[in-house]
C-alpha cells in the first residue's frame, strides 16, 4: 500500500467524524430537522471496506448514511446541504440525512425502512449478473436488521442464485436501544450466513486496515464467481441511535471503554509507530479537514433552498 | 377532570387496563427498556417486567402475527407498531390474518388485539416516514380503525379497544402527544364507532379526525371571528365510520368541507362525500369541499413538506368556498 493511500484512509475518517460533530452542531441549531443518525465511531467501517471496491461494485446502505457517502466521495458540502435540506444536496434537499445517494458514484442509496434494502441489493447484483457484469455489490446495514424477515429472504435468494452480493452486517452491538443478545438468536450475526449455506467472516470494525484486507480479499472472491457471503464487523456508535435519544439502555462507562479503543486513535498510532507518517503530517490532514469541513458548512448554510416547483417533481419519470 | 396531554392519556389507558386485566401485555419495537419511542409506556418495564412489556427484535410481521397468535389463545396483546409506515411490513398479517381469520373459519376465532400505531407528517422524515395513510386500513371489513384526536377520546377509545375481542388498529399522531385537553380521572370507555360534535355550528359542517380535528377548530375560531359557525364532526373512527351525526349536521348546514391528512384520492374524503351525495343529495348546496395532502411523497425539506400538507388556511378557503 502506498503512503498516500494510508494518508487518504486517514483523512476519509477524520472528514466524516468532523462532518458528523458539524451536522449534531447544526441539528442543535434548529437547521436539520427530522432524523440524524451519527457514523461517529464507526468510520473504520465504511472506509475500510468501500475503499476495497472497483469503481464498478454498487454500494447500498441503511439511514446511517453519511460516512457511506463521503467514502464514495460525495464531497462534504454536498452531504451537508442535503442534511440542511438544500436545493445543492445530493438528493437535492428531498431526502435528508437518511436518503443521501449518488448514482454517479455508484451510490444507491441510504434507506430509511429496516432491512428493506437488502432485497433491492439483491436486485442490483441479479441487474449485474444478468448482463454478465464484473461487478459486486457491497450492502451493509445493521444487527438490528438481521432480525427481520427481508434479510433472510434475501440471503437466501442470493445464495440460490449466486448473487454477487458482500452483505455487511455493521454490529454496533445495538439496534436501538436493544442490546444484539436481548433481540437475535445468535450473538454473532455472522452464524446466521450458516442456515443459507453462506461463507462468513467476522472482522475488528475498529481497526480500518483489517476491514480493508478482509474486503479486498472477499470482494476479489465473489468477483471470481463464489456467490454472497455475509460479513459482520463489529464496531460501536459513540452517539445515541439518532438525536436525542435518552440512552437509558447502556451505561456511559461502556462507551467510554469503546472510546479508548477509538479507531482514529488506532490507526494515528499505527501510522506514526510504523513510521508511514509524521504526527505534524496527521496534524496537518487534521487541520486541511477542520477547514473543508467549515467551508462545507459555510456552503450548505448559504445554499439556496429548493423551489416551491420541486416540490412535484421526480413524482414519475412520465 | 384534569388537563393531561395525549401521550398521558394513551399512557394512562394502557396503564389501567393492564393493572384491572393480567392478559393485557405489551409487546412491540423499544415499548420497554427505552420506554416507547413516544415516550407513552415509559416507566411500564419497570412496574409490571418484562413478561409484560416485550422488547421485540425488529420483525413487525412477526409483532403482528405473534399478536394475533396470543389473542387467539384469551390474551389481550397491545402490539405496538413503532410508526404506521412500518405496518406496511406487517400488512398481510394485518389484512390477510387479523382482519379475516374470525370470518373465513365461521366464527371460531376471537382476536381481542389492539394494534397500536403512529401516523402523520410535518417532522421533517421523509418521504418513508412521513405519511399518513389510515384510510388504507379502513378499506378492509374485519378490522376496526380508530384514530382520536382529543386526549379524553384518546383514553376512552384505547380502553374500548382493549376491552374489546374483535382486531383493531389504534392510530395515534405524532404530532398530538404534546396536546392538551380535560380528561375525566374516573375509569371509563368510548364506545368505537361514534362519530362525535366536537364544535357546534349552523353555516357549514366540517368533517375530520386526528391532527386535523386541531386544525378544523383553528379554523373554526377564524372563520367565527368573520360571522361564519362552523360544526366541526371528529370521525374518532373510520371502520366503523358513523355517519349520523355528519348526516344530521348536513342536513342543518347543507355544505361541507372534508379534511384529512393524507392524499385527497381515493381518501377519507372520497368516501364521506360519496355517502353525503348518496344519503342527502336534497340537501346539497354547493359542491363537497375536500381538503387533503398534495399528491407527491412527502419531502424533506421543510418548505416543500409543509406547502404539501393541509394547513389552516387550506380549510379556511374551503369553508368560504361552499359559502
Ligand atoms: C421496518 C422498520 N421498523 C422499525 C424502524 C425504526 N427503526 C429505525 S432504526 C432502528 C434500529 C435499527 O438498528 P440497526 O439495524 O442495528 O442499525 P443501527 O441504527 O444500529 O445502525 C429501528 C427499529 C424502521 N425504520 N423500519
Ligand atoms: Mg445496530
Amino acid at each position: 500500500m502506498d503512503t498516500q493511500l494510508y494518508l487518504d484512509l486517514y483523512y476519509q475518517m477524520v472528514l466524516i467524524r468532523l462532518v458528523e460533530e458539524a451536522a449534531a452542531q447544526l441539528y442543535q441549531q434548529g437547521k436539520i430537522g427530522g432524523f440524524l443518525h451519527l457514523y461517529i465511531g464507526q468510520e473504520a467501517v465504511s472506509t475500510g471496506l468501500i475503499s476495497a471496491r472497483q469503481p464498478q461494485d454498487r454500494v447500498i446502505t441503511a439511514y446511517r448514511d453519511h460516512g457511506v457517502a463521503i467514502n464514495v466521495g460525495i464531497p462534504a458540502k454536498e452531504v451537508l446541504a442535503e442534511l440542511l435540506g438544500k436545493a445543492t444536496g445530493v438528493s437535492k434537499g428531498k431526502g435528508g440525512s437518511m436518503h443521501l445517494a449518488d448514482v454517479q458514484r455508484n451510490f444507491w442509496g441510504g434507506h430509511a425502512i429496516v432491512g428493506a434494502h437488502l432485497p433491492i441489493a439483491a436486485g442490483l447484483a441479479l441487474g449485474d449478473q444478468y448482463q454478465g457484469k464484473d461487478a459486486v455489490t457491497i450492502c451493509m446495514f445493521g444487527d438490528g436488521a438481521t432480525n427481520i424477515g427481508f434479510f433472510h429472504e434475501a440471503l437466501n435468494l442470493s445464495k440460490v442464485w449466486n448473487l454477487p452480493v458482500l452483505w455487511v452486517c455493521e454490529n454496533n452491538q445495538y439496534g436501538m436501544g436493544t442490546a444484539v443478545e436481548r433481540a437475535s438468536a445468535v450473538d454473532e450475526i455472522r452464524q446466521k450466513a450458516l442456515g443459507y449455506d453462506m461463507p462468513n467472516s467476522r472482522v475488528d470494525g475498529m481497526d480500518v486496515l483489517a476491514v480493508r484486507q478482509a474486503a479486498l480479499e472477499v470482494l476479489e472472491k465473489i468477483r471470481a464467481g463464489s456467490g454472497p457471503h455475509l460479513m459482520e464487523i463489529v464496531t460501536y456508535r459513540y452517539r445515541g441511535h439518532s438525536m436525542g435519544d435518552p440512552e437509558r439502555y447502556r451505561q456511559a462507562e461502556e462507551v467510554k471503554r469503546w472510546q479508548e479503543n477509538d479507531p482514529i486513535g488506532i490507526y494515528r498510532r499505527y501510522l506514526e509507530g510504523q513510521a508511514i507518517a509524521s504526527a505534524d503530517d496527521l496534524d496537518a490532514i487534521d487541520r486541511r479537514v477542520e477547514q473543508e469541513v467549515a467551508e462545507a458548512v459555510r456552503f450548505a448554510e448559504e445554499s439556496p433552498e429548493p423551489p416551491p416547483e420541486a416540490l412535484f417533481e421526480h413524482i414519475y419519470a412520465e | 377532570m384534569a388537563r393531561i396531554t395525549y401521550r398521558e392519556a394513551i399512557s394512562k389507558a394502557l396503564w389501567e387496563e393492564m393493572e384491572q386485566d393480567p392478559s393485557v401485555f405489551i409487546l412491540g419495537e423499544e415499548v420497554g427498556v427505552w420506554g416507547g419511542t413516544y415516550a407513552v409506556t415509559k416507566g411500564f418495564y419497570d412496574h409490571f417486567g418484562p413478561k409484560r412489556v416485550m422488547d421485540t427484535p425488529i420483525a413487525e410481521a412477526t409483532i403482528v402475527g405473534a399478536a394475533i397468535g396470543a389473542a387467539l389463545t384469551g390474551l389481550r396483546p397491545v402490539a405496538e407498531l413503532m410508526t404506521i409506515n412500518f405496518a406496511f411490513a406487517a400488512m398481510d398479517h394485518i389484512v390477510n390474518q387479523a382482519a379475516k381469520l374470525r370470518y373465513m373459519f365461521g366464527g371460531q376465532f376471537t382476536l381481542p388485539l389492539v394494534i397500536r400505531t403512529v401516523s402523520g407528517g410535518g417532522r421533517q422524515l421523509g418521504a418513508t416516514h412521513s405519511q399518513t395513510p389510515d384510510v388504507i386500513f379502513a378499506h378492509f371489513p374485519g378490522l376496526k380503525v380508530v384514530a382520536p384526536g382529543t386526549p379524553e377520546d384518546a383514553k376512552g377509545l384505547l380502553k374500548a379497544a382493549i376491552r374489546s375481542d374483535d382486531p383493531i388498529l389504534f392510530i395515534e399522531h405524532a404530532t398530538l402527544y404534546q396536546t392538551r385537553g380535560e380528561v375525566p380521572d374516573e375509569d371509563y370507555v368510548i364506545p368505537i364507532g361514534k362519530s362525535k360534535i366536537q364544535r357546534p355550528g349552523r353555516d357549514v359542517t366540517i368533517v375530520t379526525y386526528s391532527k386535523m380535528l386541531e386544525l378544523s377548530l383553528k379554523a373554526a375560531d377564524q372563520l367565527a371571528k368573520e360571522g361564519i359557525e362552523v360544526e366541526i364532526v371528529d370521525l374518532r373512527s373510520l371502520r366503523p365510520l358513523d355517519m349520523q351525526p355528519v348526516l344530521q349536521s348536513f342536513k342543518k348546514t347543507n355544505r361541507a368541507v372534508i379534511v384529512e391528512e393524507g392524499w385527497r384520492s381515493y381518501g377519507v374524503g372520497s368516501e364521506v362525500a360519496a355517502r353525503i351525495y348518496e344519503e342527502a343529495f336534497d340537501y346539497v348546496d354547493a359542491p363537497i369541499q375536500r381538503v387533503a395532502q398534495k399528491e407527491t411523497p412527502l419531502p424533506y425539506n421543510r418548505t416543500l413538506e409543509q406547502m404539501a400538507l393541509p394547513q389552516v388556511e387550506d380549510i379556511v378557503r374551503a369553508v368560504k368556498e361552499v359559502l
